[in-house]
């Protein structure tokens, strides 16, 4: 690589920061609002004036502590359950799309992208109704169910994606050596793909993680409802008092953990959004 | 089973070994594969095809939650009553609106970022990559909030920054008016999804010919004619396939608008209205109507995408 001339050194500098503040800013700055006292939201300055963790404890200890909390546990549970099924379903789909020769493979495929750019909102009127039918309104499951078609085509494409490039030859030759088709795939294929059913698993959880229609549509109570939906729905101390810092510091908190997660993950990451994206 | 069909078959299909019993292997192979993928298929139908069948049946009916014993056949009456309202026409004009621009930024600032991360030094790639990367992993509720709170009056810092921009001072609303409503309703949009845009879009740059590029160059292209004549027509897929879904996408919008404006100064979104007409109002007839009607515009927006600008979603995908 010849080296790099100081006019282009200051360049990519300067692209870089513009890039950084692009990216940054608004974390950022809800994370700095986080901090503010409730008192001084409205100086207009970035950064807080005096530095408090009131808004923190509010959430966790104090009067929003009801609403934070549960929505918290409804969020990482439902999220994880969601995740979970629908990668062990995927699992198995993509197994046989990207290894398997059978008709109708195409058809899953199909179904799987039709399903991804379902508009969320045209299946909330008729659960919203059946759910209060059958009493799934308002709980884990009433939005597990639905979660489901939000992270499983995702899951399909990616695995059947990551799949594909797996050396199936290990596979062979335990099936030449009298293993049959499930026993290969156990013994051979699980290990070499758990690194794409990890990806997977963390993109789906991404998207569980962001829900917000099906949360605010299909919950009430604090059973079910999950943190983006409890977020809409949060109050100030008193009804005078906006509840901007309260919010402020609970969306830091359900940011953090995932941002966390981006960073350790994005090589994974990059490669499960992309593979097999674009083929063409 | 003859000698014959093996050498055939050989021929074509190279990646089976076993060629003796074909028909007793295929057979078995047809029953694995949709016993393994059979039940996400039909998962898959359960959650969306249902669902959006019974929407369809409901909203035949007048049928309101608040008086359920009313509830009485209409046809096609709840149509009507959506097509010929012109909150509807007002809704769908904002939602093309945004999903266009958002759309055109998106690819805009995507593809820079993505030539950015393609391109950058190796110091620095890591810092790129990573930064690019943290708006995709933000809650879209979020985000909302983020920007919602940055341009807010009260506790805003925006004004303040900008207050020598024209038009921009300290009394500034944004959420009062409906183009500055917009303004930031859609920046927070572009700021979360781009980059997955740019992420598909850089995929699509990895798969320019390198020494293609590098021909052009020796032969005295300029920067711009190498990006128009060699670079982008070995995207065009992946510019495609990333536009459609980006499209797809924001024309479901919802969390932003919800959050920054509920829909006040003509920022009412077709999923909004949907949402109010059932969960609000609890009008399940007209709100199953809505949805339906959203339903078939993404499919329209689908349609004209594969038939007139022929984006191969299935080969795109990576399917073979």
């Amino acid at each position: 690589m010849k080296a790099l001339s100081t006019r282009m050194r200051v360049w990519w500098v300067v692209i870089t920061i513009a890039v950084l503040v692009w990216s940054l800013l608004p974390v950022a700055a809800i994370f700095a609002t986080s901090f503010k006292l409730p008192s001084q939201l409205d100086v207009g300055t970035f950064l807080p004036k005096t530095w408090s963790t009131t808004n923190y404890e509010q959430i966790f200890t104090g009067s929003a502590k009801d609403l934070f909390l549960p929505a918290l546990r409804n969020s990482i549970g439902i999220s994880l359950i969601a995740t979970a099924v629908a990668v062990v379903l995927a699992t198995f789909a993509a197994y046989a799309i990207a290894r398997l020769d059978f008709p109708g493979k195409r058809l899953i495929l199909t179904t799987a992208l039709g399903v991804s750019i379902f508009p969320v909102i045209s299946l909330v009127t008729p659960l919203f109704n059946l759910w209060r039918n059958i009493g799934l309104y308002d709980t884990w499951l009433g939005l597990i169910i639905p979660y489901l078609s939000l992270t499983l085509p995702i899951s399909i494409w990616t695995l059947a994606a990551f799949f594909r490039q797996i050396p199936w030859e290990l596979e062979q030759a335990a099936q030449v050596d009298g293993a049959t088709p499930w026993q290969a795939f156990r013994k051979a294929v699980v290990p070499l793909a758990a690194p794409g059913v990890f990806t997977t698993a963390l993109i789906a959880f991404f998207i569980a993680w962001n829900d917000f229609v099906y949360g605010i549509s299909l919950t009430s109570t604090s059973r079910a409802r999950p943190v983006p939906a409890a977020l809409a729905f949060f109050t100030g101390a008193s009804q005078f008092e906006e509840p901007t810092g309260a919010i402020s510091a609970a969306a830091v908190v359900v940011t953090v953990p995932v941002v966390i997660l981006v960073l350790l993950f994005q090589r994974q990451i990059v490669s499960g959004l992309t593979q097999g994206a674009v083929k063409g | 089973m003859t000698a014959a069909t093996a050498d055939v078959s050989g021929q074509v299909v190279t990646d089976k070994p076993a060629k003796g019993r074909r028909s007793d292997r295929s057979r078995s192979e047809v029953r694995l594969g949709w016993l393994l993928a059979g039940p996400a298929f039909v998962v898959m139908l359960a959650v969306t095809v249902y669902p959006i069948i019974q929407a369809f049946f409901d909203s035949l009916y007048s049928y309101r939650l608040t008086a359920p014993a009313d509830k009485h056949l209409v046809g096609l009456h709840n149509y009507v009553v959506v097509l010929s309202d012109p909150v509807w026409w007002r809704a769908f004009g904002v939602t093309t609106f945004i999903t266009l621009v958002t759309v055109l930024v998106e690819v805009i600032v995507g593809f820079a970022l993505a030539l950015v991360m393609h391109r950058a030094i190796t110091s620095l790639r890591g810092v790129l990559r990573t930064a690019i990367l943290v708006p995709y992993g933000i809650i879209t509720v979020v985000s909302a909030f983020a920007w919602y709170y940055a341009f807010a009056i009260d506790s805003g810092f925006v004004n303040h920054w900008f207050d020598w921009v024209p038009g921009i001072d300290t009394n500034l609303n944004w959420f009062a008016h409906q183009g500055t409503s917009l303004f930031v309703i859609m920046a927070s949009e572009i700021w979360k999804t781009t980059p997955f845009i740019s992420l598909l879009l850089l995929a699509g740059l990895a798969q320019v010919p390198g020494d293609l590029e590098e021909a052009a160059q020796v032969d005295g292209a300029t920067w711009w004619q190498r990006m128009r004549k060699v670079v982008l027509p070995n995207m065009k897929a992946a510019i495609m396939v990333a536009v459609l879904f980006r499209a797809l996408d924001a024309f479901r919008i919802f969390d932003n608008v919800f959050i920054m404006t509920n829909g006040a100064n003509g920022t009412t979104v077709l999923s909004l209205l949907a949402y109010r007409t059932s969960i609000g109002r609890l009008e399940i007839g007209l709100g199953s109507a809505i949805s339906v009607l959203l339903f078939l515009c993404v499919i329209g927006i689908c349609f004209i995408a594969i038939k007139l600008f022929k984006v191969d979603l299935a080969s795109a995908r990576g399917e073979r």
